[in-house]
């Protein structure tokens, strides 16, 4: 009778829990995997030094944090998403349908793509966007770097991308396959090809081979590292914070001669970077506590400065800091798209 | 058949049987020994060992150790005043370190030290009076260096680490002020940034997954022994209990991911509970394993021989008494194992927790039950998986000392429910 009697009462308990909506006392954020290290180095910073408990970040990709953040309004739903890439209008169509209608964009700095092999693998100078489309684009039937350029190493052609579910991904078609596909002048006979139309001509640079020579990583960046480890002759992107930490065991490719680094990218001299963002749900400022604070906190001078713990994790800083300062003292929500 | 030819048939099976063995042996061998390698230098850790004199006059501007006050200093403020502590505790020891950059010195200090300072200095505002031995950890690259990650020629082309360091670390080694050992934080530290990976411990996610299985255990047992005594002591044996056990076999085959997708519909987002905490994750396990738990539990019930009920029917108990009296204990032992192989199943599990928010990065810790089973969690297998992805290579050393833990609690579990089944079973 026992084992009922506390079934019931466990029961009882949950229908009470479920009555009430829980209040909530720390800043909950969710979105990309790439602005996560960034966002737990500021939410520990936030925990040691404000009175307000530390902030709960949760991963699982730019998409699904901004489809989170759009659920609704409430201390049930996440506060903040992370993204890599821009708010799309869907997701401020989303939002809109679910009552959140002031939403704040804060760019919290660049990051940057590079290209890496094993270190005793190194070679690859001087590489152009142009020689990376050849190399990757479905169009090619090259399998050696040296049919490409004589200057690049006698080495099989093997490219570890980003998979499509990645923000990465976006940034390496756009900055790297079509920027390729305009230099050999393939976008022009694209364009003739599809009546002058731009967006199906950027598609057919943006195709990747699929006979084998490029392959897609759906995982993180530790899978790309893995790959490469398995092919060392293999070459993978990754982001610039991931090469800093294990410049013991990849080498990144210099892009047009530039070298990869927070200060080449911050000056544009190195081209393939791309700004990460976190938006915030403005009805819930002053509702949630800290959250204010803790947005404030985030792109401070002493936390995304060029020379604050996010850069020295490989954030490269917005020189426009300080107007997204003002515009978070301020809670400026963001306009309609252009 | 010859009988020459039925002995080789025979010999041949064996021999087939017995490779298939050593085969899957090898490969669990292999496994564990993998893990234990890349996993056992994550319970060392790398100290340092400062006697601190710290400077009352910053840190305590008003002089009256009045906290608000003191609280304004950030961990910036401590982080210079530790840079400061490391050059006296040096000169008094003889080091010479003037071949390093301030910022080479700076990092041979854990970036979680000046935290840690900043709490000891609020919680006992006395410290500033004294000078007091002090023990905090050495930074991530150093403490790979003692455990073979780094090394000489991998310093000289990584950028976290210069070789100069690394002759300081081996000097302050043989000074006593670096010394590397047993590193009881992994166990109760929360997880930390990717700026720190010497401070991640596993701390939250232990009592995140400990809430869950007491969830678990007390929602599933109750449940699954009301379902299995039903079914095989008072329900009528008709279509529709057919249809109910037909439908518990094939729960026990549904992926745990769809458990994962009700519980965020369910329990989140019809029912209002709060994500990433351990009590929606309960559910979630508990839901998943309902079905091991009652296919065990009807097994062991049906394993009580029929005479034991006619008896106690016989001398006058109800159809209740018998079932609680007499079946019901000597089918305990049984399912008690299931519980126990249940409970050590969910444990292991990642994939609903997904769904539900508590692969995150969570550094408070929750508050006692009830209440903190409210409260967000990870659990030991998302730790596993979050540390994994990260970039720093001290992360992935981290992960297989989690899964060596993980790994220990499995085989005690597993162990336990073996030996439960050995001491209590009752053959009939």
């Amino acid at each position: 009778m026992n084992v009922l009697r506390t079934t019931l009462s466990v029961c009882s308990m949950l229908a009470l829990s479920t009555t009430s909506a829980i209040s909530r006392d720390n800043v909950h954020a969710a979105g990309s995997s790439t602005v996560l290290p960034y966002a737990t180095i500021v939410a520990e910073a936030f925990g040691e030094n404000f009175d307000f408990p530390t902030p709960l970040i949760e991963s699982g990709g730019s998409g699904a944090g901004r489809k989170k953040m759009c659920e609704g309004v409430g201390t049930n739903t996440t506060d903040i998403a992370n993204s890599s890439s821009r708010i799309k209008q869907s997701d401020i169509d989303r939002c809109a349908s679910n009552g959140v209608n002031e939403i704040m964009e804060v760019r919290i700095g660049y990051d940057g793509i590079v290209f890496a092999s094993r270190l005793e693998n190194k070679g690859f100078e001087n590489l152009t966007p142009a020689m990376i489309y050849e190399a990757a684009s479905d169009k090619s039937t090259k399998t050696n770097w040296k049919e490409i350029d004589p200057g690049l190493p006698d080495r099989p052609i093997m490219l570890f991308i980003p998979g499509t579910k990645h923000g990465t991904r976006e940034v390496f078609e756009k900055k790297v396959m079509e920027a390729g596909c305009k230099a050999v002048g393939s976008y022009d006979y694209f364009k003739k090809q599809n009546g002058d139309n731009k967006k199906k001509a950027s598609k057919e640079c943006f195709k990747v081979r699929t006979d084998g020579r490029s392959v897609d990583i759906d995982g993180d960046y530790t899978e790309t590292l893995a790959r490469i480890a398995a092919n060392p002759e293999g070459v993978g992107v990754f982001g610039l914070s991931f090469l800093l930490n294990n410049t013991d065991t990849i080498y990144a490719a210099t892009i047009s001669g530039i070298a990869p680094s927070t200060e080449t990218i911050a000056s544009g001299e190195y081209p393939v970077s791309r700004p990460l963002y976190f938006y915030v749900k403005n009805a819930h400022l002053g509702v949630v506590p800290g959250l204010q604070e803790y947005i404030e906190f985030f792109v401070s001078d002493d936390i995304a400065g060029p020379d604050g713990p996010l850069a020295e994790y490989g954030l490269v800083s917005d020189p426009e800091l300080a107007k997204t300062q003002d515009m978070v003292a301020k809670r400026v929500p963001m306009g309609p798209l252009e | 058949m010859s009988l020459i030819l039925r002995n080789r048939r025979e010999k041949r099976f064996k021999a087939i049987g017995f490779s298939a063995i050593v085969f899957s042996l090898l490969c669990v061998i292999s496994l564990f020994a993998s893990v234990i390698t890349a996993g056992a230098p994550s319970f060392k850790q790398t100290f340092l060992k400062f006697e601190l004199d710290l400077p009352a006059e910053k840190l305590d501007k008003s002089g009256e150790k009045d906290i608000t006050i003191m609280k304004k200093i950030s961990t910036v403020g401590y982080k210079k005043i530790l840079l400061q502590q490391l050059k006296l505790n040096l000169d008094k020891n003889g080091i010479d370190y003037s071949q390093l950059s301030k910022k080479e010195l700076q990092n041979m200090i854990s970036k979680e030290a000046p935290a840690q300072l900043r709490y000891a200095v609020l919680a006992d505002p006395t410290l500033l009076d004294k000078t007091f031995s002090w023990e905090t950890l050495a930074n991530g690259r150093v403490d790979a260096y003692y455990k073979g990650r780094v090394t000489f020629e991998s310093a000289q082309i990584d950028v976290m680490v210069s070789p100069k360091q690394l002759i300081l670390a081996d000097v302050m080694k043989d000074a006593g002020v670096l010394v590397v050992k047993f590193n009881p934080q992994f166990f109760t530290w929360p997880d930390a940034s990717d700026l720190r990976p010497e401070a991640a411990g596993l701390g939250v996610a232990f009592l995140g997954s400990f809430y869950m299985m007491l969830i678990v255990f007390f929602l599933a047992v109750p449940i699954s022994v009301c379902t299995s005594i039903f079914l095989e002591e008072f329900a009528p044996t008709n279509r529709i209990t057919d249809f109910i056990e037909i439908n518990i076999s094939n729960l026990a085959a549904v992926p745990s991911i769809v458990f994962g997708i009700l519980g965020l519909s369910l329990f989140i987002n019809f029912g209002g509970l709060p994500q990433s905490a351990p009590i929606v994750g309960g559910l979630c396990l508990t839901l998943m394993t309902l079905p091991t738990v009652v296919i065990a539990s009807r097994a062991s019930i049906k394993a009580v021989p029929p005479s034991l009920r006619d008896a106690a029917l016989a001398l006058g108990a109800s159809k209740t008494q018998a079932v609680f009296h007499h079946v019901l204990p000597s089918a305990a032992p049984g399912i008690l194992t299931g519980t126990i192989i249940g409970l050590a199943q969910a444990l292991g599990e990642t994939a609903p927790l997904l769904l539900i928010g508590m692969v995150a990065f969570v550094r408070e810790f929750p508050s006692l039950p009830p209440g903190g089973v409210m409260e967000p969690a990870t659990a030991l297998p998302v730790q596993i998986y979050n540390w994994t992805v990260r970039g720093d290579p001290a992360f992935v050393e981290r992960a297989s000392g989690a899964i060596i833990v993980l790994l220990t609690f499995m085989i005690a579990m597993n162990l336990l429910a073996i030996i439960l089944r050995r001491r209590l079973e009752k053959r009939w």
